[in-house]
C-alpha cells in the first residue's frame, strides 16, 4: 500500500493551480505533451476500506481545465470512434479548457443520457482513451487524455449547481410504450420515447429502479442519490415507474401488448441470473454469488445497522473472478469488516476484464491477488459451512478461439487455502423468465435476445437492448443499444 | 395500494390478512407465493405463500407465523394500513391435475401454503386426504377450511391435546400401507417433518412432492441465495420451485443453509434493535 504517496485533493489541486498559472498561450503540441496527467484525488486508501463513501472524489476545477489542456485536438479525433456512443470529445474538452462548463456539458448531452454514470463507470482505457493520440505519444494509455474523469467533472457541475434539466417533452400523442426493466437502457429509451410526447411506463422487478447501477456497483463506486437522480428526472418528465412489477409474473408481455393498449415495448431486463463454477462444495454455508453479496450489501444497506438484511460475518474470504463484479464483491467485502480479502483468477492481470482503476483500487485497498489460481473445490466443517477451499495453479497455454490464452491446470499443484467465505463472481448470463413467458421471442443458445438492426426482436412491437441482448456487458453499450431501440420506437409510433 | 382489508388471529404467533393487491390476485395460481418488504428504506424481503385470492375483490390472503422482524412488523400492521413492497406471484405454479388419491401433510404453518393447494387438487377431482400436525391445540390453523376440503381429515398434537397424540408421518405410514395406495403425496411444513414423510414415502414409491422455503432475497432467479441441491443439481427455489420432488432433495444441506444468518437472530444487538423496531411500529 502506497499510503506514503497518498496526495489529498487539496495538494493535487494546488499543483494544478502553479502548473495553470506557468502556461503561456497558445500551446504548441508539445507542451501540451509536457503537462503531467492530472491524478484523480481519491479518498486515503487506508481510511476508505472502512466506508461506503465514494473512493474517486472527482477533479477540482483548476485540475479539469489544465487536464483539458492536454488534448491535441487532433483532426481525425481517434477518440470519437472509441466511444460507443460517439460523444464529440475534443469540442467538449475544449468548452472545458475555457472554462465553459455549461457548454461542454451541452455537447456531451446530445449523445449521452447519463455522463455522471459513464464518465465513473465506463472502461475508458479500452474505449475512448485507447486511440486518444496523447496516450499514443507518451507510450502508455495511462497518460491518455482523461475523458472519461473529465465528462465526470461537468455531469457533477451540472448537477451540484442544479442545473440539470430534464429534456422537454412534446405534446401528447396519445400512444403508449412500455419499458421491462430499469437499467441504464431502459433508462435511456425511456427519456427518448416520452420526449415525443408517447406516454411511458416502467416496469421494475425490485422496490428501488435503477438496475445494476443500484443493486451491484456499489455506493463506494457510484453513489446511488446519482441514480436517483436520473430516475427523478424521468419521473419529472411524466414517466410513470411501476416497481414490484416482474414481467411474466405480475403481467405477462403480450397480455401488455393485446390486453393493456400498448403500443410498443422494450425489453432491458439486462443478464441477471449468477454462473456458478460447478465445483463440489458450492452449496455450502458461505458461499454465495457475488449477486447476492451484493444485493444484500447495497440494494438491501447491509453495511448500516439499521438495515433488516443481514450481511454474513466473514473472516477470510474469497473471491471468484476477474471483473468488475469480482472487484466490487472483494472490496464491499472488505468494508462489511472482512479481515482478509483474497481474490483468485484462472489467467493473469493483462487478461482481467476489470477497468484498471478497479484493479488498482482493489490492491491499494488491501485485496490480495491470486493470479493464475482457481479452486477445485470447497471443503465443508463438520456444521456444512465453508472450511476452506482446494486451490489448483494455472499456466496459459495456446491462444482458444476468442485469442485469449487458455488456462491450463498444473497437475498435481493444488494446495489449501483457509477461508470461511467464498463469493462467486464468474459472470452473469440472462434471466429466462421473460422469454420463457413469451412465446415466440427468439433467442440465441446463450440465452440473449436475438434483435435486427434496430433493435426489433422476433415479435412485432417488442424491442430490446442492453445485456438481455449483448450478454453482460456495460453501461455504456446498454445506453447505446438503449438510444438505437428508442429511434426505432420513435419512427414506428410516427408511422402508425 | 397494498392496503389490509382484513386482518385476524389464528392462534398465538399465527396471523392471517386479506391484501389488497389486484394484479396478483388475478395472475396468482396455486403454489405460488409473494414477496413483501415493510419499510422501504431498511426493511427486508420476506416470502410468503399465497394462501388464497379472491380477483373479484382484488385481494390475496396470506398466513404468516411470527418468527423475527418482518413477520412481527407486519402482524402489528392493522386494517387499513398498507403493506409498503408487495411482488408477485412467484415461483412456478403447483401441477395440478387428476392423480386419484392424494394425501396432503401439513406441519405448523406449512398447513396455510397446503390449503390453497389441497382445494385445487379437490377442485380437480381427486380424493384428497388431509393430515395436519401442530405442536398443540393451540397452534392449529385453517381446521374448519381443511375440513371442508377434505374426504378424510386427520389432526395430530405432539402432546395429544387434540386429535391424535402422533407425529404426522405416522398417518402417513398407514395410508402408504393401506390399499388403494395413495398416488400422491404433497408434504409442507418444517423442513425436518417434510424430510421425514419423504423417508416415509420412499419405500413405497409415492411420488411425494414438498414446497421448500429457503432464504430468499428477490425472488426472481438473480441471487441464487434460495439454491437447494435436488438430485446431483443446483436448482433455485424462487423461479425452479418452490415445489420439488422430496425424494431428490437435500434436506441437511437446505436446513443448513437456513441457519445461515441464525447468529444474527440470535445475538442480543439484534434482538434489542428488533424490539425497539416493534415497539415503535407499536406506538404509530
Ligand atoms: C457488480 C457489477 C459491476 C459492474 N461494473 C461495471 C462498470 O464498472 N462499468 C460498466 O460499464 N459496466 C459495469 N457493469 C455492467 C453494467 O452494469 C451492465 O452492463 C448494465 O447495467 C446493463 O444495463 P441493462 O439496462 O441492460 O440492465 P440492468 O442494469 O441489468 O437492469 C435490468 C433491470 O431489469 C429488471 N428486470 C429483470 N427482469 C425483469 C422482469 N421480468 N420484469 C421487470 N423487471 C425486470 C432487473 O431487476 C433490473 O433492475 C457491472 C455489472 C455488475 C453486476
Ligand atoms: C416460498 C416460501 C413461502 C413461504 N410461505 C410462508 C407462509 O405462507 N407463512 C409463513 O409464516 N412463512 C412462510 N415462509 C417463511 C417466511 O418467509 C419466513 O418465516 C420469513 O422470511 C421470516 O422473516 P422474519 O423477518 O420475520 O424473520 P427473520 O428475522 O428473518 O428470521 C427469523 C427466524 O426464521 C428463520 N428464517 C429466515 N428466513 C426463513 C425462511 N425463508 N424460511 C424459514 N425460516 C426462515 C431464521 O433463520 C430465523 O431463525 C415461506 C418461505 C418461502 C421461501
Ligand atoms: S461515454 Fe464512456 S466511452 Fe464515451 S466518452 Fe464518455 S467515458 Fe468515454
Ligand atoms: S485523441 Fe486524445 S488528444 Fe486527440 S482529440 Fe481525442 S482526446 Fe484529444
Ligand atoms: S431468491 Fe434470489 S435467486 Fe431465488
Amino acid at each position: 500500500m502506497n499510503d506514503i504517496m497518498h496526495r489529498t485533493k487539496e495538494q493535487l489541486t494546488e499543483d494544478a493551480r502553479l502548473e495553470l498559472a506557468g502556461l503561456t498561450k497558445p500551446l504548441s503540441p508539445k507542451q501540451r505533451l509536457a503537462i503531467p496527467a492530472q491524478e484523480m484525488p481519491a479518498q486515503d486508501p487506508v481510511v476508505r476500506r472502512g466506508n461506503m463513501q465514494e473512493v474517486a472524489l472527482g477533479y477540482s476545477e483548476e485540475q479539469a481545465r489544465l487536464e483539458a489542456e492536454r488534448c491535441l485536438h487532433c483532426p481525425a479525433k481517434p477518440c470519437i470512434k472509441g466511444c460507443p456512443v460517439g460523444i464529440e470529445i475534443p469540442a467538449f474538452i475544449q468548452e472545458i479548457a475555457k472554462g465553459d462548463f455549461k457548454a461542454a456539458i451541452g455537447i456531451i448531452r446530445q449523445s449521452s443520457l447519463l455522463p455522471a454514470v459513464c464518465g465513473r463507470v465506463c472502461p475508458q482505457e479500452t474505449q475512448c482513451q485507447a486511440p486518444c493520440t496523447v496516450g499514443k505519444a507518451l507510450k502508455s494509455v495511462d497518460k491518455a487524455v482523461s475523458i472519461g474523469r473529465l465528462e465526470r467533472f461537468v455531469a457533477d457541475w451540472e448537477r451540484e449547481n442544479g442545473l440539470m434539466q430534464p429534456p422537454a417533452v412534446k405534446p401528447a400523442t396519445g400512444k403508449k410504450v412500455g419499458i421491462v426493466g430499469s437499467g441504464p437502457a431502459s433508462i435511456t429509451v425511456a427519456a427518448d420515447v416520452r420526449r415525443e410526447g408517447h406516454e411511458v411506463t416502467v416496469f421494475e422487478a425490485f422496490h428501488r429502479p435503477g438496475g445494476v447501477l443500484l443493486y451491484g456497483i456499489p455506493e463506494f463506486r457510484l453513489p446511488k442519490a446519482i441514480v436517483d437522480q436520473e430516475v427523478n428526472s424521468l419521473k419529472s418528465m411524466g414517466v410513470e415507474v411501476k416497481t414490484d412489477f416482474v414481467i411474466g409474473r405480475t403481467r405477462k408481455l403480450t397480455d401488455l401488448l393485446e390486453k393493456d393498449g400498448y403500443d410498443a415495448l422494450f425489453i432491458g431486463t439486462g443478464a441477471g441470473l449468477p454462473k456458478f463454477m460447478n465445483i463440489e462444495g458450492e452449496n455450502l454455508v458461505g458461499v454465495f454469488s457475488a449477486n447476492e453479496y451484493l444485493t444484500r450489501a447495497n440494494l438491501m444497506k447491509g453495511y448500516d445497522p439499521r438495515a433488516a438484511t443481514p450481511v454474513f460475518p466473514s473472516r477470510k474470504v474469497a473471491v471468484l473472478g476477474g471483473g468488475n463484479v469480482a472487484m466490487d464483491a472483494a472490496r464491499s467485502a472488505l468494508r462489511l469488516g472482512a479481515e482478509e480479502v483474497h481474490l483468485l483468477y484462472r489467467r493473469t492481470e493483462v487478461e482481467m476484464p476489470a477497468r484498471v482503476e478497479e484493479v488498482a483500487h482493489a490492491k491499494e485497498e488491501g485485496v490480495i491477488f491470486h493470479l493464475l489460481q482457481s479452486p477445485k473445490r470447497i471443503l465443508s466443517d463438520e456444521r456444512g459451512w465453508v472450511s476452506g477451499m482446494e486451490v489448483l495453479h494455472y499456466e496459459l497455454g495456446e491462444p482458444d478461439s476468442s485469442g485469449r490464452r487458455r488456462p491450463v491446470e498444473i497437475k498435481g499443484s493444488e494446495f489449501e487455502m483457509d477461508v470461511d467465505t467464498v463469493i462467486v463472481a464468474i459472470g452473469n448470463e440472462p434471466n429466462p423468465l421473460v422469454r420463457q413467458t413469451t412465446p415466440g421471442l427468439e433467442t440465441s443458445k446463450w440465452g440473449t435476445l436475438i434483435v435486427d438492426d434496430s433493435g426489433k426482436t422476433s415479435l412485432d412491437r417488442i424491442f430490446a437492448g442492453g445485456d438481455i441482448v449483448l450478454g453482460a456487458a456495460t453501461v455504456i453499450l446498454a445506453m447505446g443499444e438503449g438510444r438505437r431501440a428508442a429511434a426505432s420506437i420513435n419512427k414506428l409510433l410516427a408511422e402508425k | 395500494m397494498n392496503s389490509i382489508l382484513y386482518k385476524k388471529q389464528l392462534s398465538a404467533e399465527v396471523f392471517q390478512m386479506r391484501i389488497e393487491a389486484p394484479l396478483i390476485a388475478r395472475e396468482r395460481r396455486a403454489g405460488q407465493f409473494v414477496i413483501l418488504q415493510i419499510d422501504s428504506q431498511f426493511g427486508e424481503r420476506i416470502p410468503l405463500t399465497i394462501a388464497d385470492a379472491d380477483p373479484d375483490e382484488g385481494s390475496i390472503t396470506v398466513i404468516f407465523q411470527t418468527v423475527g422482524r418482518t413477520t412481527h412488523l407486519l402482524a402489528l400492521k392493522e386494517v387499513g394500513d398498507t403493506v409498503e413492497h408487495l411482488v408477485g406471484p412467484l415461483g412456478q405454479p403447483t401441477h395440478v391435475e387428476k392423480f386419484g388419491r392424494v394425501i396432503c401433510v401439513g406441519g405448523g404453518i406449512g398447513v396455510a401454503p397446503l390449503y390453497p393447494i389441497a382445494q385445487a387438487m379437490k377442485a380437480a377431482g381427486n380424493e384428497v386426504i388431509i393430515i395436519m400436525g401442530a405442536r398443540n391445540q393451540e397452534l392449529l390453523i385453517l381446521e374448519e377450511e381443511m375440513k371442508n376440503i377434505a374426504d378424510e381429515l386427520i389432526i395430530c398434537t405432539d402432546d395429544g391435546s387434540y386429535g391424535r397424540k402422533d407425529l404426522v408421518t405416522a398417518p402417513l405410514k398407514e395410508f402408504c400401507e393401506a390399499t388403494p395406495k395413495p398416488d400422491l403425496a404433497v408434504a409442507i411444513g418444517p423442513p425436518i417433518m417434510m424430510k421425514f414423510c419423504a423417508e416415509t414415502t420412499r419405500p413405497y414409491g409415492i411420488h411425494t412432492m414438498v414446497s421448500l422455503n429457503t432464504i430468499m432475497v428477490d425472488g426472481t432467479g438473480m441471487c441464487g441465495g434460495c439454491r437447494v441441491t435436488v438430485g446431483s443439481e443446483t436448482k433455485f427455489v424462487c423461479v425452479d420451485g418452490p415445489e420439488f420432488d422430496g425424494h431428490l432433495v437435500d434436506f441437511d444441506n437446505m436446513m443448513n443453509r437456513l441457519k445461515a444468518f441464525k447468529w444474527r437472530e440470535d445475538t442480543d444487538h439484534h434482538r434489542c434493535h428488533l424490539e425497539e423496531a416493534i415497539e415503535e411500529a407499536g406506538k404509530r
